[in-house]
């Protein structure tokens, strides 16, 4: 039965209550509504949660088996960019908390802005994330046919190796260094497709933001989109540290 | 309507911007602190301090960001249980790799 029929007929039954437009009728009241969206919200998060899980875990095992890789491969991230990526995406988290919170008072121009430098600070991290990719396709640090060894075979003909204080490593090491590279596009790719995605759905909202349509009591869109933001945040949370930061010194 | 005490339990809260002012500071805070600390040689520690701060970065996003801590016990008990299932894959898959070669290193 097509909604528009179903909603002549319970409205001509006299003891129909009034209830605002959004809230629907297979749901009791609008908290039964807001809650089991936010419910489905987070089984779909913990796919996700199951789904890096499976890509942290294999970063983890073939750390420990690949140790002297690992540790010379990672000395060729840079910091600084990284640091600031993990900047970037916590304040833009802060920006759609806001925002969140901008929909809940009913503040449409506060809301617009807040998505709108939510989609500004995830566009700057992809920005910043292309820079990165670029230097390791120019080094040939990408997985593949064209994969170069050299900065590990002869660390002092790589600044970055120089500058960590790489040692050569023997072949059969150095060859593993593919295995992290393979590990990082995997893990920080899967990350940025998160990123593309959050941020289309976030220039959708913009527009619908403009419309009005999260400011008339109806949040739940902007929110669980929010909560979708802060999954994202909480990735690269642990993503920066373990790529980036703990085998400086080893 | 006879649910209305149950519902009164979870009227929509909303978290004030100060709250997420903290927060965010706290984050930033963090993010600098492993960032230094990254640059001491601590040994064995460095990881371990990295993925301490990243593991408390993470429970101030979910408890505040995300508003677990003023949400239902459904949210409550959901995120808790895809954290315990998540460790335990981890830890099962682990303590797989550790034994498999047991006595032969």
């Amino acid at each position: 039965m097509p909604d528009n029929t179903t909603i002549a007929q319970v409205a001509h039954k006299p003891d129909h209550h009034e209830h605002p437009p959004y809230l629907r009728h297979h749901f009791e009241s609008t908290d039964q509504q807001a809650d089991a969206a936010g419910f489905a919200m987070w089984i779909f998060l913990l796919t996700e949660v199951m789904f890096f899980g499976g890509l942290f875990t294999a970063y983890l095992i073939y750390r420990n088996w690949y140790y002297a890789a690992f540790v010379a491969a990672s000395h060729q991230l840079s910091i600084p960019l990284g640091g600031l990526n993990t900047l970037l995406l916590i304040t833009s988290s802060f920006t759609m908390a806001m925002g969140v919170w901008c929909a809940e008072t009913r503040r449409k121009n506060g809301l617009v802005l807040c998505l709108i430098l939510t989609f500004i600070l995830g566009l700057g991290f992809l920005g910043i994330k292309t820079i990165e990719y670029s230097e390791k396709i120019e080094k040939h640090h990408v997985p593949g046919f064209h994969y170069s060894l050299q900065s590990f075979l002869d660390p002092d003909s790589d600044k970055e190796a120089k500058a960590a204080g790489d040692k050569p490593l023997p072949l059969d090491m150095a060859r593993h260094t593919e295995v992290y590279f393979s590990l990082y596009f995997a893990m920080t790719g899967m990350h940025a497709v998160h990123m593309i995605i959050g941020i289309a759905i976030l220039g959708f909202m913009i527009f619908r933001a403009r419309a009005g349509a999260y400011t008339s009591g109806h949040v739940t869109f902007v929110e669980n989109f929010g909560l979708y933001w802060h999954f994202v945040d909480i990735i690269w949370i642990f993503l920066f540290p373990l790529l980036y930061l703990i085998s400086r010194h080893q | 309507m006879s649910q209305q005490n149950e519902h009164d339990e979870h009227v929509e809260h909303i978290v004030s911007p100060v709250v997420y002012i903290v927060i965010l500071v706290a984050l930033l805070v963090g993010t600098a602190t492993t960032v230094w600390v990254s640059y001491v040689d601590l040994g064995i520690w460095n990881p371990i301090l990295a993925i301490a701060i990243a593991c408390t970065k993470a429970t101030l996003v979910v408890l505040f960001f995300m508003h677990v801590k003023y949400s239902t016990k459904l949210t409550k008990l959901t995120v808790g249980a895809g954290i315990f299932m998540f460790l335990t894959l981890i830890s099962m898959t682990l303590a797989d790799y550790i034994s498999r070669a047991w006595g032969s290193w």
